[in-house]
Parts: C-alpha cells; sequence; structure tokens
C-alpha cells in the first residue's frame, strides 16, 4: 500500500468519529475536554462555532455523532455527546461579549431570508457580522421554525429557544413576523441581492384511505403540533392511535398524554428494526407508557354518522433476509377502537409560492434543484437550505447546509466563483508535557454511560411545557467526560525516527499496531496482529522504515488514543499530537488589506 | 504521573486451546526503559507461551539480578517465580526443578548474571541438562550500572562515550555447545518471527535448551560503534538455520518439508522441524557448527537460529534415575522414610 497522506486534513478527521459524524463537524472531544475543566463558556463557544444553537442542540439534536462514536465500537455504549452540550449550554456564563457582532457600517448588501428557523438564522448568524443586511421573513409570529412547532416543550422549554435565537435576531437581523411569502416573484423584484430559502419541509404526508375525510378527528402529525404548540389546541381524545413510527410520531403521542389522552399506541406497519425513531425517542416514549404495535398496516378509517369509531388495520408478517424485506402477507385483519387518529408518516416540500417561470427548475417530485456545495438554485442568487433544500433531515443539517450558504451568497453578493472554497484546515500540536506526562486525561476509564434522569412520572404530565430531562449533575458529568476517547489526540507516526525495537506494538492494549513487509491492501490485512472488523476504517501505513524496509501499520478501528505507543517510543517516533480541524465559514473568505490569520484560525486548542 | 496498561475486552479476540487470550499470558507492565529489547523478547515469550497453551500455573520462571532478570516479572502473572541472587539462578532453577519435574521451567538471564558472576553455574546446569528454557537477554552491556562493558562485548566494539572495549568476549552460544549442551539457539529480539518458534522447541526440548538473544539496550548500546544495536544486528545477523515447532496433535503439512528441511521428533510426539538456510550448515554436528560459527564470527557476522540440537543426551532426572513421580506429589512417608529406613540402608553400605 501507498504510504498514507496525513497532511490530508480528511485523514486524521475520519479518526475523530463524532467531528466526522457530525455534519457541522463540531469538535467534540475539545469541548468535552473543557468540560471536564469546568470551562463551560469555552466549551459553549466551541459548540456555538460550528452548531450555533448548542443550547437546542443539547436536548434535541438527531446526534449523528453518537452511533460514529469509538466508545460504541467496544461493546460499549457511546459518550453521551449530546447530554454533555447540554451540560456546556445550561452551565455557562453570559457569553454576550463573546458573540459575533454586526459592523455599524453595512456593506450595502442586502440578503432576503424566507423563513425563520435554524436554516436561516444560521446565516443570518453567518453573514451579519461581514455587514451583511438580513431581512427574514417568518409566517408566524415568533422566530424558530420547525425548533419551535414541531418539537415539544417538554423536550425544549422555550426559555432555551428563545435565547438562542435572541443571539442571532440582537445581532440586527431585521425580522418580519407573521409575514407569509407568497409569491417568489414579488419578493425578488424587491431588489435584494440574493434570497435564501430555509422554509422547510412543511407539509405533513397524507394516509388517502376510505373514511379520511368524513371526520374532524383526524390530524396531520405537523400541522397539529403547531397547533398545540399556539394553544389552539388544548385536548384529545381519550384513545387515540398514532400512526407512523418516527421522531414526529413520538413527540405526538408523549404530547397527546399531555392533553388528557390515556391510551396511546403508535401504530407500526413494519418490525421494530425499521422504525425511524431514534433509539432513546422510542425507549422516553415507551417509559411514558405509550404501546407501540409493530405489523398493522393502516386499511381504513372507520367512521359512523360523522364520528370516528377507530381504525382498521391489515395483521402483517413478513419474511426478513440480512435486514431486508423479501417478501409480505396479509395474515388477517383487525379493529381498534380510538377517538382520534395522528398522521405522522413523514413530511415533503411544497413549494406553492415560487413560480415555475422564474428558471429556478423543480424536480418531478416538486423539490427544487439545487447544488450539493453551494446550495445555489438554477437561479442565481437565489439559494436553499435546510429541510427546504433536500427534503427533511434535521436541525444539525440545516445548520450545515446554511453555513454553506452562507458563503456562496458572499461570494454571489461580492461577483466571485461560488465553486472555489477554501481548503479545510489541519494543524497538529503535540501534547507531550514530560516524562509520563501528556496534557490530557489519556487514561482509560472503564465506566458506563452516565443515565440521565427523568422527572418523575407523577409529575411529568401536569404542564405540556414541563421539562422531562434532568440534564446530568455534577458527578454524573465528572464520570461521563472521562469515558470519551480523545480521538482528536491523534497518533503521529514518523517513519524516520523509528528503530523498529517492536516496543509500541508490545504495549498496544488494543494490538492495533503491526509492523510488517508491504503489499496490497488484501496481503496486508492478514498479516496484522488483530483481525481488522471495521473496513470503513482507515489503515494507516508508514513508509518504509529505515533498518529492514518493512512498514508500520495501524488499525486505526479500535486505536483508544491511549498514548502508550508515545510513552514507550524510545525515539518519539510515536506522539500524541491535537489535530486542531477548522472549517472556513463565511467570515473566513473577507479579504482586507490587514487579514493576515483568518478568523477561523483564530480557535487555539484548549 | 504513572501509566497503566488498560484492559480491554475487545470483540473478535482469539483464545487458545485452554480459553486463554494473549492477554492472559501477559504480566506487570515493564518498568525498563521504553524501546529495552528485553520488553520485545517478553513479549515473544507471551506470544509463543499462549499459542503452546500452557497452563500459567505449570510453569516457574526464575531469575537472578540485572535489567534482564526483572523480566519474569513481566510475563505470566499466574505462574510460579523466584528471583534469586546474583548468578545463582541455575542452582534455584535445579532444585525447583528437581522436586517437581513436571514444571515447565524458563530461567531469564543476562549477559552479566550468567557469563560473569554467573559463569560458573552456567557451565553446570548445561552439563546437568537440567529441563528448562534457559535465556540470555544479552545486550553487551551492564545497563544498571550505567553502561561499562559486559563480559559478551566485543572486543573493538565501543561504548557510548566513545572508549574502544580491549577485553575478547565471552561467547555464549559457542561455549554452551562446547560444554556438550543439548540445544543451543541464538535470536535478536527484533525478529519476532524467528524467536517465538525458537522459543517454542527450546520449551519443548527434554532438556536444558540455551537461547543467547541479543537484546540491544537503547538507553547505553544503541550507537554507532556498538556491536549490539538494533542497526548493527540487522545488518550483520545472518540466518542459518530456522526451527518450527509442530504439536504432537497437528497435522504435518507436506509444504513444510519444501527445501532443505528436516524432523527432530520429540519424545513427547512433537516435532522440531529445521529449515536449513545456508545448505553447509549442519545444527546436528558439533564440530561443524563450531567451525561454522567461527567463520562468520570472524567476518562480524552474527550467526542465528537453532544451532545445535542433540535428542539423546540425558536430562538430570534420567542422570540420577529419580522417580517419574514429582517429589511434591509423594506422601511424606515415601518422601522421609525415618532414621530407622536409613539405618537399614546404612547397613547394606558397611
Amino acid at each position: 500500500m501507498k504510504r498514507t497522506d496525513t497532511s490530508n486534513p480528511d485523514y486524521f478527521h475520519q479518526v475523530v468519529d463524532c467531528q466526522w459524524g457530525c455534519p457541522a463537524h463540531t469538535d467534540v472531544p475539545e469541548y468535552i475536554r473543557l468540560i471536564a475543566q469546568g470551562r463551560f463558556d469555552d466549551a459553549y463557544m466551541v459548540n456555538r462555532e460550528s452548531n450555533v444553537f448548542p443550547g437546542i442542540l443539547g436536548r434535541v439534536c438527531d446526534r449523528p455523532c453518537e452511533p460514529a462514536c469509538r466508545r460504541g465500537r467496544m461493546d460499549e455504549k457511546p459518550v453521551a455527546i449530546c447530554r454533555l452540550k447540554r451540560v456546556a449550554a445550561d452551565h455557562r456564563g453570559d457569553i454576550t461579549d463573546r458573540l459575533p457582532r454586526a459592523p455599524k457600517e453595512k456593506n450595502g448588501k442586502k440578503v432576503a431570508l424566507v423563513g425563520g428557523g435554524p436554516a436561516s438564522l444560521t446565516v443570518a448568524n453567518d453573514l451579519l457580522p461581514l455587514g451583511y443586511e438580513c431581512v427574514i421573513f417568518e409566517a408566524q409570529a415568533v422566530a424558530g421554525g420547525l425548533m419551535r412547532y414541531n418539537i415539544p416543550a417538554f423536550r425544549l422549554p422555550h426559555e432555551v429557544l428563545n435565547e438562542e435565537i435572541d443571539y442571532i435576531l440582537d445581532m440586527g437581523a431585521e425580522i418580519h413576523y407573521n409575514h407569509r411569502v407568497e409569491s417568489m416573484k414579488a419578493l425578488l423584484d424587491e431588489g435584494y441581492d440574493a434570497v435564501f430559502v430555509g422554509s422547510g419541509a412543511p407539509r405533513g404526508k397524507e394516509l388517502r384511505l376510505p373514511g379520511r375525510y368524513d371526520t374532524e378527528n383526524i390530524h396531520i402529525g405537523i400541522d397539529w403540533l403547531e397547533s398545540v404548540a399556539f394553544d389552539h389546541i388544548d385536548a384529545v381524545g381519550k384513545k387515540v392511535l398514532i400512526i407512523g413510527v418516527g421522531n414526529t410520531a413520538m413527540d405526538c403521542c408523549r404530547t397527546s398524554l399531555r392533553l388528557g389522552a390515556e391510551n396511546v399506541k403508535v401504530m407500526a406497519r413494519k418490525p421494530r428494526e425499521f422504525f425511524k425513531a431514534s433509539v432513546w425517542e422510542l425507549e422516553d416514549a415507551e417509559e411514558e407508557n405509550v404501546e407501540i404495535v409493530v405489523n398493522h398496516s393502516p386499511k381504513e378509517f372507520v367512521v359512523e354518522n360523522g364520528k370516528l369509531k377507530g381504525m382498521s388495520f391489515e395483521l402483517m408478517e413478513y419474511t426478513i433476509e440480512n435486514g431486508r424485506i423479501q417478501d409480505q402477507d396479509v395474515t388477517g385483519e383487525v379493529f381498534i377502537a380510538c377517538d382520534d387518529v395522528i398522521l405522522a408518516i413523514g413530511q415533503e416540500n411544497s413549494f406553492p409560492w415560487i413560480e415555475r417561470d422564474l428558471g429556478i427548475e423543480f424536480n418531478p417530485w416538486e423539490e427544487p434543484m439545487v447544488d450539493e456545495v453551494t446550495y445555489e438554485s438554477t437561479r442565481g442568487g437565489v439559494f436553499f437550505g435546510g429541510d427546504s433544500a433536500f427534503g427533511p433531515k434535521n436541525i444539525i443539517w440545516a445548520v450545515e447546509h446554511a453555513h454553506q450558504a452562507a458563503i456562496s451568497i458572499h461570494r454571489h453578493c461580492q461577483g466571485e466563483s461560488l465553486q472555489d472554497r477554501l481548503p479545510d484546515l489541519l494543524n497538529l500540536q503535540s501534547r507531550k508535557m514530560g516524562m509520563h506526562e501528556w496534557s490530557y486525561s489519556s487514561t482509560f476509564d472503564p465506566a458506563a454511560r452516565r443515565k440521565m434522569m427523568h422527572v418523575p412520572l407523577e409529575q411529568r404530565f401536569e404542564a405540556l411545557g414541563k421539562e422531562v430531562e434532568l440534564g446530568f449533575d455534577a458527578e454524573q458529568t465528572a464520570k461521563e467526560v472521562e469515558r470519551c476517547l480523545n480521538c482528536d489526540i491523534q497518533t503521529v507516526f514518523s517513519d524516520s525516527l523509528c528503530i523498529e525495537c517492536d516496543a509500541c506494538l508490545d504495549i498496544c492494549p488494543t494490538q492495533c499496531l503491526t509492523i510488517t513487509s508491504n503489499g496490497d491492501k488484501e496481503d496486508l490485512v492478514t498479516r496484522l496482529k488483530a483481525p481488522v472488523l471495521e473496513h470503513e476504517q482507515p489503515l494507516f501505513v508508514s513508509g518504509e522504515l529505515k533498518q529492514t524496509s518493512r512498514v508500520m501499520v495501524k488499525d486505526e478501528n479500535f486505536c483508544i488514543h491511549c498514548g502508550l505507543c508515545a510513552e514507550r517510543c524510545p525515539t518519539a517516533a510515536w506522539d500524541m499530537q491535537k489535530s486542531l480541524l477548522t472549517f472556513p465559514k463565511a467570515a473566513d473568505y473577507v479579504s482586507g488589506p490587514d487579514s493576515g490569520e483568518r478568523p477561523c484560525q483564530q480557535r487555539k486548542a484548549g | 504521573m504513572t501509566f497503566a496498561r488498560p484492559k480491554i475486552n475487545l470483540p473478535g479476540q482469539k483464545v487458545n486451546e485452554i480459553g486463554l487470550a494473549l492477554r492472559d499470558y501477559e504480566g506487570s507492565l515493564s518498568t525498563l526503559c521504553a524501546g529495552c529489547g528485553h520488553d520485545s523478547i517478553t513479549a515473544a515469550l507471551v506470544q509463543a507461551l499462549w499459542e503452546m497453551s500452557i497452563r500459567p500455573e505449570q510453569l516457574i520462571k526464575m531469575s537472578g539480578i540485572g535489567c534482564s532478570s526483572k523480566t519474569p516479572a513481566y510475563f505470566v502473572h499466574g505462574a510460579h517465580g523466584f528471583n534469586s541472587v546474583h548468578g545463582r539462578m541455575p542452582s534455584v532453577a535445579t532444585g525447583a526443578l528437581a522436586g517437581n519435574r513436571d514444571l515447565v521451567g524458563i530461567g531469564v538471564s543476562g549477559d552479566g548474571d550468567s557469563l560473569s558472576i554467573g559463569f560458573g553455574q552456567f557451565g553446570h546446569v548445561i552439563r546437568r541438562n537440567v529441563n528448562m528454557l534457559y535465556l540470555i537477554e544479552n545486550n553487551g552491556v551492564y545497563g544498571l550500572t550505567k553502561g561499562q562493558f559486559s563480559a559478551s562485548a566485543d572486543a573493538g566494539s565501543t561504548s557510548k562515550k566513545g572508549e574502544v572495549n580491549q577485553m575478547q568476549n565471552i561467547n555464549a552460544v559457542a561455549t554452551a555447545i562446547s560444554m556438550g549442551a543439548s540445544f543451543v539457539g541464538r535470536s535478536f529480539s527484533g525478529d519476532r518471527e524467528q524467536l517465538v518458534p525458537l522459543i517454542k522447541a527450546a520449551i519443548a526440548h527434554p532438556g536444558c535448551a540455551v537461547l543467547d538473544v541479543v537484546s540491544p539496550c537503547v538507553t547505553f548500546n544503541d550507537h554507532e560503534g556498538s556491536t549490539k544495536s538494533y542497526a548493527y544486528t540487522r545488518d550483520h545477523k545472518l540466518r542459518a538455520v530456522e526451527a518450527d515447532l509442530i504439536s504432537p496433535r497437528a497435522e504435518i503439512k507436506a509444504s513444510y518439508y519444501a527445501g532443505d528441511t528436516h524432523p527432530v521428533r520429540l519424545h513427547d510426539g512433537s516435532t522440531i522441524l529445521l529449515r536449513k538456510v545456508d545448505p553447509d550448515y549442519d545444527p546436528t554436528r558439533r564440530n561443524n557448527a563450531l567451525g561454522y560459527l567461527e567463520r562468520h564470527r570472524s567476518r562480524g557476522e552474527i550467526v542465528t537460529g537453532l544451532l545445535y540440537i542433540d535428542q539423546n543426551v540425558t536430562d538430570m532426572h534420567s542422570q540420577s534415575r529419580t522417580t517419574a513421580m514429582p517429589l511434591k506429589a509423594m506422601d511424606y512417608e515415601r518422601l522421609n522414610p525415618g532414621s530407622e529406613a536409613l539405618r537399614e540402608l546404612q547397613k547394606g553400605m558397611k
């Protein structure tokens, strides 16, 4: 195999599984270390730089980082990354003086942002400090979008939401509430330098079955949640059926319980392994005694004299091979009585307000054609981000889309190429302090994942907005931070220094190092000390070693970053170095006469 | 700050025939210098013992004094051990194995412990052919006392400060062969592929198996001018004859016999397969071996591999016609028949 090119930032980035898995590339191990040191403000700011809404995401993020976490590959549960993010947010002091500020003097460019959700807010967050005027059009009387009216307050309290949204609005964004944009043409005619569409995927999918329109008691999940959020609905029947098992379904069933429902069933068409909801959301719903019923396919709504009696379902049986459904059979039919039905079977984009003769092209599924790098539509100067770009994803994706779109908007307004993007940056810095001393907690802590404490069931349903999760206490936080393996403290190898004494190979507690003769990948993996289990994980191959022309091979999969290889190396051929990865944002594209270091380079690792 | 090696249960970990993982054959964390050849040898011992599925309680580890003699603490923490007086490991080993012939004995010594203070003991354990692995971790230097030349340092090699060694060296393998050892090998700590099979063959051999392993001292003897450094040993190492141990249960594949190979069958049914790398070399003839060693020594080459083997030398227990039952398993009355029995015995000698 060829010598691994570790100067490509992607190599070490991929080793930091959580950061690689996070769409916005949050520097997770760095902020976990800052929390360990009690530096909550710093931890919050590290978060905010990439994900903008740490307090919000610390409660309701989809957490792609956690399934990616290295700890999870070692027969254990991943680090509770999301919970720790909340610790940083909950315990921070006043950080307002560290927030970006908009200059008094504007640059004369005006950007319209459609929708006041996470995507538009992030664009404003990135562009306001550069002197742009950002005008947000929000259909509701408050900002937040999906974060406010699709996520119930018992998961995300309004104070948390308001505080982080206000950080951005207070920078000087102009926001028009109760202003639904009805015509893209009219908006374009107003002469904005750029338009960003961050209006989400606001249409809940329909279930067109007999009886659907014969009663008032069948609701569309996201619309129903929105009505609850704005107090238009404050009650629901005793028996409620939720159709679908995504995260919206989980929010609907738990909200129903808080509006007076006594018996809530979530009806799934398929077996549990095909559920779309996050595992923890399913657990939280089941903790509240929601029954999740599998293998029931909706057949019809049973309505008598305009009153919903219940629903009938077909009982399904599936033949599953290798995690895929090969065949299905209907084995019977069942009637389940209910007072209300809530449909939570997905969302889709909807753009009735964009005229089709403006040069903004749509695909056959009515989704806009959006460039995956620049987020520009087929009409120059019109950008899409968040759920409105590629359909429903989640908040953290919306934030990343918006960071990229903000760069494009800036380039567009300056008349520069959108495709020319700055490269990601990598900085490595040794963590050696002296004999047996490293400036990070290198020892492996075998502690198990801490469990989030919840408000007791008997108190939970008192008020709709009572937050269920209590957050980690000091003791839980202290334990959990030590579970992080510090994957960003990289093992950096210098082949010219190695004397092939094998000390690192022998000390490695996971046998992830091997010195062997080189060969192609298939051949090389047969000679490694431990079997390669995850072929997705990178393999490090050094250059030829001086004495025997063999190569050092490291399977990154099981490295626990304990630093023992470097500890035992007599020539410091191995060193533990912090990889500080930086991902340019719009501010990094500003070039002025006195711009030396770009803003993204100014953050130093703690 | 101290550091510890964490124990981690990884998926896909292999176990041997008696259900133990490699990690079960490890000992305490080494306190030797980082990069010490001795640690590499420890790892080779761990590997070999694991592959042979030796029960930890079946093993006794013995040593004298020196960097090398710390080694027994670093492998198989479930085994018996005895850290004895400087140069006196052979006496302790002889006693232990006389008392319990069922033990697998490993003595770890160094060039100072075996070729200086313990030179006399070294000769006699070979002569008695005590059934054990006698492993010399040979670095040519007194590491614990800051790097003076040891008895195995080559004449003309230089110390770390540049001083030239004037004295002739004691060659451990040539000495052992000329003293009538039944199994003599030499290897290098940095060549695990050669060392592990050699250790296995030495443990299986029913007699005193001497293994001289060049083990660079990273702190005092890994410089230019040293003849025991990593770089020098790699440059001047010559593989003469390789050994593989085939257990009695294993099927002997035809591919093992490719090239110049011949089997040596051991009493326990296992086989040591000798593969001659140099056709000129015959490890079963003493004068051929000694001549070959001397020819290559004069060229500055370090001959490695299984250098001499003789299955027909009787071991200590056969020489002394001792009982087949380990003494520790014997009843007290049988082991110590009393003064009356002694008087009866003496009567017959008058």
